[in-house]
């Protein structure tokens, strides 16, 4: 009976976002621009929404509450730092900038962008190919966030691998059918069923335990450490280089970096960017607060489950614990649909058309985007199986691989002397170290080089730092090409 | 449109505001206030402090003016990117 209705409950969520995307799908023209960006034509509260949702995933929702409950509370104040503030300021420095130039050039992904500037397709095909692997593991972490919330919801009457094969089959049915339109209208939905349903869950457990006060006594009693500020997990190390790569990778996440270029004025992307900081910690502030008093309650989480479901199992009934994992499951389906729909941008627009076939018709296009589509998410949804790592581990570094792109972005939109041959050198390199420090860690025939040294800080930082070195140098002793031109990166004004 | 010399201080500010979004004065503070440690209460304060200014920083039409525009260009559809010379 519980079954049938927590079953009923998420799969019913699911089919009316469903519905929203035909809809959407039956106002969309057949224009690879509106498929992609909407016609350009989001408006601030969707594209605050979409860009929320898009952000926040299995990685939010039940990564974030995990970390609180095993090391406390101050994963709010890396989230709240790097998502809210960090994230904020770099969405006007890259995110305005791309706009500007995005719309006047008419670009629709960023390797498209900086293909033009530096005219070349070698590079346009690198960042895309770069932003397609670190993608991968992103997706992955959807599926198995998904997989673990239906176990727990129904106890393990659905098997792991039935909430992961459910989830893949429905984003794939939904990008293909939907595109951004769709996806940021469902994302609008999701975004609000989110912050609200997490405020609800934080109020039923609140007052099931006797308040804040008493949930905050409770926390302590179990773990007195969690009541100040830093130590364990939390390092100087941990807490900087962790809310950094993040932030810096989320800029050039395929999905919300296209987001730079759908805004339909720039009015919108002001509003966004100054609700931002308070629309991170309404979210933020229940979830990872009600992980971190968990840990103060009389409940036992097993190996490998989430917190937050086990948690609403305990105190809520069973319908409303349903309808916080359908929420949980509608976050990781707008965070993969926006990254396949994304990904198969980068695919047929960045790899496919310049590297295979130029001459390929609009049609042929949207089949073979469909395609990928499918072709990814299977991937992805087999090595889900595997279950590498924690969803905290793998989106980590996702975020990672992601970050070492920014710096030169940055310097390729602010600095005119920037050369191709710079980008290059400086995607390149701390990509390929990058990839070994992480595949030393799978692969089982090379030592495992370390992630972090010195009490917590993250190599990925020092790739970083090295991205940005290497483009500034590498720009220095060489000349700019016949192809590039600077002035496509260029801001004009009457 | 010139950049305005006191539109600079936006650099500075924004440092301070990521910078101590983590509650770095509190390292090891365990106090409790209202049911909360002090340090959380600290960084809800901050994100409110950081909308305020964000939001000061795009009306004082900084936000326009870093990017080499005019301020009062950005309204509306009107806002997009004009045809005309490069400032930069």
């Amino acid at each position: 009976m519980t079954l049938g209705v927590s079953l009923g409950v998420v799969v019913g969520y699911l089919a009316v976002a469903l519905a929203l995307g035909l809809v959407a799908y039956r106002v969309s023209e057949t224009t690879a621009e509106d498929y992609y960006l909407a016609s350009r034509s989001i408006g601030t509260l969707v594209l605050l929404f979409t860009t929320f949702a898009t952000l926040l995933s299995a990685f939010t929702f039940f990564g974030g509450p995990n970390l609180a409950y095993a090391a406390g509370p101050e994963w709010l104040v890396v989230m709240g730092t790097l998502d809210g503030v960090l994230f904020a300021v770099l969405w006007y420095v890259i995110g305005y900038k791309q706009w500007l130039i995005g719309a006047r050039n008419g670009y629709v992904t960023l390797g498209e962008m900086l293909g033009d500037r530096f005219g070349s397709t070698g590079l346009r095909a690198l960042v895309a190919g770069v932003s397609l692997l670190w993608l991968f593991p992103y997706v992955m972490l959807q599926q198995m966030g998904a997989g673990e919330a239906l176990v727990g919801l129904t106890d393990g009457a659905v098997p792991y691998w039935g909430g992961a094969a459910l989830i893949t089959g429905f984003m794939i049915l939904y990008v293909a059918v939907a595109g951004l339109r769709g996806v940021a209208w469902t994302d609008t939905l999701q975004g609000l069923f989110m912050l609200s349903i997490v405020w609800v869950a934080a109020a039923w457990i609140v007052s099931a335990v006797g308040g804040v006060g008493a949930a905050t006594e409770g926390m302590l009693a179990a773990r007195p450490e969690f009541g100040s500020f830093g130590g364990g997990t939390y390092t100087p190390g941990f807490i900087v280089s962790t809310a950094i790569t993040i932030a810096f990778g989320v800029t050039m996440f395929p999905q919300i970096n296209q987001r730079f270029f759908v805004a339909k004025s720039g009015a919108v992307l002001k509003r966004s960017f100054a609700l931002w900081p308070v629309l991170v910690l309404l979210l933020f502030l229940p979830a990872f607060m009600l992980g971190a008093w968990a840990a103060g309650m009389p409940i036992e989480v097993p190996e490998g489950a989430n917190v937050l479901p086990v948690v609403l199992n305990e105190y809520a009934p069973a319908w409303f614990a349903a309808l916080v994992v359908a929420g949980a499951m509608a976050a990781m389906m707008s965070s993969s649909d926006s990254m396949l729909l994304s990904g198969s941008s980068y695919f047929t627009r960045d790899l496919y058309r310049p590297l295979i076939d130029a001459d390929a018709s609009e049609r042929r296009e949207a089949w073979i985007a469909r395609i990928g589509v499918a072709a990814f998410a299977t991937l992805a949804f087999v090595a889900s199986l595997f279950r590498p790592g924690t969803l905290i581990e793998v989106g980590d570094t996702a975020f990672s691989g992601f970050a070492l792109l920014a710096l030169p972005v940055i310097c390729a939109l602010y600095w005119p002397r920037t050369t191709r041959t710079g980008m290059i050198a400086g995607v390149a390199v701390p990509q390929v170290a990058y990839l070994a420090v992480v595949l030393s860690a799978v692969v089982g025939a090379v030592p495992t080089l370390p992630r972090t040294v010195l009490g917590g800080w993250d190599v990925a930082l020092g790739l970083m730092v090295l991205s940005g070195a290497l483009t500034v140098a590498v720009s220095l002793v060489t000349a700019p090409t016949e192809e590039g031109d600077a002035s496509r990166f260029a801001v004009v004004s009457d | 449109m010139v950049r305005l010399r006191s539109d600079l201080v936006w650099i500075p500010t924004f440092a301070i505001l990521v910078a101590f979004a983590v509650p770095w004065p509190l390292w090891g503070v365990d106090r409790v206030v209202a049911g909360l440690p002090a340090w959380i209460w600290w960084h809800v304060a901050w994100l409110g402090l950081c909308a305020a200014l964000f939001a000061l920083f795009v009306r004082s039409g900084a936000w326009e003016r870093g990017m080499g525009r005019r301020p009062e260009s950005s309204d509306g559809r009107s806002g997009g990117p004009a045809p005309g010379g490069d400032r930069r």
